[in-house]
């Protein structure tokens, strides 16, 4: 890939990867053929965490987290730390439970009647999955992006809004300037501000797609979960919502489910990678992407597998 | 996700034979071309077309011309009788040999000779001639061998009055107070249009005077009798209460009284007024008949009309078709009471159906379980629509008459009964019989509509923080409303074509009252009304003049046809507002 989005590229690492170093794991995995296939036949293994994650303060905390959908079990044993104020980006092969682990973040897996889990999450140190926990009140605080733009059948305006309304806020002025705070943030306002009363299904899909990330930092949510923002958005839309990404970030803690190595590389402080529903390699992302523990990562993340 | 890397399929390739290539040059099939699929379906569309438009065609062009006002033909037989009228059909027909025998030989010559030139058919023409106290029918077929001379008189006169259907004749007299004051024709319909107008103001004075005046004393009279019946139920004829309502009850009769005495007295007076005037026409056998001219609802010299007067007169039987009471059994006059009373109980029955239908599918589809219960339940709902329709309306008498409506009487309208409030059909019961038919076409149509809103909104919705309720009424609802449109237009067009039910709950051939009007509470939906469909129905079959109420069949049926396409127009029109709102240019 050989566009680069204007200006946002700060802090891109190159993509070249270094002459592979001495500390690998241990002998025994590679022995047998490698660790994926050990995922495969079931068996348990130890996630590899860099040190580097543990000095941060977390927002959200997953603590052995399974999830079965009916009989098939789609999350094995995740343990997580997702830190405040920063990017955390979820990568692995296509089917692997990314969506799935972020859909359990604000709990959109209580919609589908087969779910059944086990273990918890934390967000800022309080449970998520206890018994008694106000599920609305917990996604009030945690926002959402979804890989389609899902703008509602509505005005723009009222799309923002969304939040506010159903929260019965009716001062005029709060949600003129909610609104257009939240527009200015996901970098719409300027395209936006003189059609803010005409339907929100009129605009074009990396309009549509900011406009979901305006209507979910409208609410000031703690945690910003985006799943693959990007995936039908051209490099250009693709740029700025990286570039938004970069300035969101510190206010909000953000979680990314994405499918490119460039723009995980990127945009994100750390990287998770996962693997048939668990999470193989955690760390910050200049050391996944340039020094990963494991070759399986390695290979991964250069593109020589899945 | 390739992990073990199977060896490419190459190997295997290189020794199984290859499948034969297709010769280059062969011609693709018909069918596979699509001609005899696009032959077929178009077929089938023409089809459907024409019978729809044939249906319509044949509604709009006997609806339209029924009220088109004809020529008065005047024919001399051949036997010395004489009719005057409008020709009404033609046809030919085979006479059988013992006809022509009994003809005189003139006839009977005339008659071969028509045979012979038309190949053994002879004409004959069925002519309107009414008259019906006079003659004792209303049409006449007459064979063309018959008629000796035709003549469309200057001055035949086509009267339409209150009773007895249509008059045919020629002026020839102009009476006032008994004494002829004119006998030339001209003179005549000067005179009588001089006195026509004052004639009629005094007639609707008249009525007027019997419905509201004498109504309206009745009303008091009636509450005054329900008082003292109320105190009677209540503590017994002993009570204090009773004897006050007596006596307000013997008061009311009193003035009741006087008043009656009064409106007789100026009925009387309107009607010795109008009997100073009388118009004489003369038959075509020469029989004189008197009228009265407050009898006279319209009268025209058709002959003497030019296109201009013919077109007046069409417009003026429309505009009387549109506004006025029947008159004649309802073969004459106007529909306006059957119109309000079709679009009041369209229209309540949508109130009651929408609503209530759209309540079902969101439980259906937004809260219940899937599962086999809601099948189940999904299957009866449909299969509800192939219930016959007379089964509602059996359901409804029993249900909503004989159960709910006495059981209402009962407990509010006690001193009224034995005469039953609700305890019988009335609009009301007719809306909720007809909602109950209507309601799968609305819950399937809603629930279409639910399901195809992406879910993809609703999750937005659900991780904004949005309870179930709010998704559902600000996203799912509105972005449904296109769709549940489309259901309300359905069960309106169920629905106020539907008759059979009518017949047991409420429609009525004549409602002497609307059930709106001004009359306190003003909505009045226990009363009995009046329905274009039943109209159709009573009009094509329970009129002793079938021959004259079939025009208005047609015209009638034109008339419901074109309120169902104006109500549905109406939500067309409202749901492509809903639309463009919601209507995505773009993913
Ligand atoms: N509603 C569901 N019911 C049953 N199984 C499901 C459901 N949703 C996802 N799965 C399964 O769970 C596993 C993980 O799915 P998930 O959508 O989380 O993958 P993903 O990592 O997001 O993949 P992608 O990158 O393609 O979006 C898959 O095997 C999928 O088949
Ligand atoms: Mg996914």
């Amino acid at each position: 890939m050989t566009i680069t989005p204007h200006g946002s590229l700060k802090k891109a690492p190159p993509l070249t990867i270094p002459p592979r170093q001495a500390a690998r794991l241990p002998e025994s995995d590679a022995a047998a053929g490698g660790l994926f296939e050990a995922i495969q036949r079931g068996e348990a293994f130890e996630t590899v965490v860099h040190e580097a994650t543990r000095g941060e303060k977390p927002v959200l905390e997953v603590s052995n987290f399974n999830l079965w959908y009916g009989e098939a079990q789609a999350l094995h044993d995740i343990s997580l730390v997702c830190p405040d104020g920063k990017v955390t980006a979820l990568i692995g092969p296509s089917g692997c439970g990314k969506s799935t682990l972020l859909r359990c973040v604000n709990r959109m897996n209580d919609l589908i009647d087969s779910v059944r889990v086990s273990g918890d999450m934390t967000l800022n140190g309080e449970s998520i999955y206890t018994a008694g926990v106000d599920v609305i009140e917990l996604r009030k605080r945690i926002g959402m992006v979804f890989q389609k733009p899902n703008p509602f059948p509505m005005s723009i305006y009222e799309n923002v809004v969304y939040s506010l309304r159903i929260d019965g806020e009716r001062d005029r002025s709060v949600l003129d300037e909610v609104c257009e705070q939240s527009l200015r943030g996901a970098g719409l306002w300027d395209e936006a501000k003189d059609r803010l009363q005409s339907s929100a299904l009129a605009m074009s899909g990396g309009q549509q797609q900011r406009l979901c990330i305006a209507r979910a930092i409208a609410a000031e949510p703690d945690v910003l979960l985006l799943d693959e923002p990007c995936s039908a958005l051209d490099p250009i839309a693709t740029g700025r919502i990286e570039e938004l990404i970069d300035e969101l970030k510190g206010t909000y803690s953000i979680l990314i489910v994405t499918h490119n190595m460039q723009q995980a590389s990127r945009a994100s402080d750390y990287t998770a990678f996962m693997y048939l529903g668990r999470l193989v390699e955690f760390g910050p992302t200049d050391e996944i992407f340039l020094q990963p523990r494991l070759k399986e990562t390695e290979d991964y993340v250069t593109g020589r597998f899945g | 996700m390739t992990i073990t890397a199977d060896p490419p399929p190459a190997a295997q390739a290189a020794g199984t034979p290859k499948r034969p290539r297709k010769k280059a040059l062969r011609t693709t099939s018909l069918f596979a071309h699509g001609e005899p699929m696009v032959w077929l379906t178009g077929g089938s569309l023409v089809l459907a077309v024409f019978m729809i438009a044939g249906l319509l065609g044949l509604v709009l062009w006997q609806g339209g011309s029924t009220f088109w006002p004809g020529a008065i033909l005047h024919v001399e037989l051949a036997d010395g009788s004489a009719y005057l009228g409008e020709v009404a059909s033609k046809s030919s027909f085979a006479p059988e040999e013992s006809r022509l025998e009994a003809l005189s030989d003139e006839v009977a010559e005339r008659a071969r000779t028509e045979l012979e030139a038309n190949g053994g058919l002879v004409d004959r023409f069925q002519l309107r001639t009414e008259n019906f106290e006079l003659t004792n029918v209303h049409y006449r077929w007459i064979e063309d061998y018959h008629v000796l001379d035709r003549s469309l008189p200057e001055w035949a006169l086509l009267v339409e009055r209150n009773t007895w259907g249509r008059f045919y004749g020629t002026p020839v007299a102009f009476r006032l107070d008994g004494a002829t004051i004119a006998t030339e024709p001209d003179e005549v319909w000067s005179r009588f249009q001089e006195h026509h107008d004052k004639a009629r103001a005094r007639y609707h004075a008249r009525q007027s005077l019997e419905t509201h005046e004498i109504g309206a004393v009745n009303r008091t009279l009636e509450d005054a009798r329900l008082h003292m019946r109320a105190a009677e139920l209540a503590e017994g004829r002993d009570s204090e209460r009773w004897r006050r309502a007596e006596a307000a009850y013997r008061a009311a009769e009193e003035e009741a009284n006087g008043a009656f005495t009064r409106i007789r007295r100026e009925i009387d007076a309107l009607n010795t007024e109008n009997g100073r005037y009388e118009l004489v026409l003369e038959t075509s056998d020469g029989v004189e008949k008197a009228l009265a001219l407050d009898e006279v609802v319209r009268i025209f010299p058709a002959n003497q009309l030019g296109f201009g007067g013919k077109l007046s007169v069409y417009l003026s039987r429309w505009w009387e078709f549109l506004t006025a009471d029947p008159r004649e059994a309802n073969a004459e006059g106007g529909v306006f009471p059957a119109i309000f009373g079709t679009i009041a109980m369209t229209l309540l029955m949508s109130l009651v159906v929408v609503p209530f239908g759209v309540l079902a599918a969101l439980y259906l589809r937004e809260y219940a379980k899937q599962g086999t219960i809601v099948s189940i339940v999904r299957i009866a709902v449909n299969n509800l629509a192939g219930v016959p329709s007379i089964v509602f309306g059996v359901f409804g008498l029993g249900f909503f008459c004989y159960v709910i409506g006495s059981s209402i009487d009962e407990v509010f309208f006690s001193a009224k009964l034995p005469n039953p409030t609700f305890g019988k059909g009335g609009v009301l019961w007719a809306a909720l019989t007809l909602a109950l038919l209507t309601l799968p076409v609305v819950i399937v149509a809603t629930e279409e509509a639910l399901s195809a809103v992406p879910n993809s909104m609703r999750e937005g919705s659900y991780a904004c923080g949005a309870t179930k309720w709010q998704t559902i009424r600000r996203i799912v609802l509105p972005r449904a409303a296109p769709g549940i449109m489309t259901g309300m237009i359905l069960a309106i067009a169920r629905g106020a074509g539907e008759v059979a039910p009518l017949m047991l709950v409420g429609a009525v051939k004549l409602a002497p009252e609307l059930p709106v009007d001004g009359v306190v509470p003003f909505l009045h939906p226990e009363r009995s009304f009046m329905h274009l469909g039943f109209h159709i129905f009573d009009l094509g079959f329970q009129s002793q003049n079938s021959e004259a109420a079939k025009p208005m069949v047609y015209t009638t049926t034109l008339l419901l046809i074109a309120i169902v396409v104006l109500l549905n127009l109406v939500a067309v029109w409202i749901r492509g507002r809903l639309r463009r709102r919601f209507q995505s240019v773009h993913i």
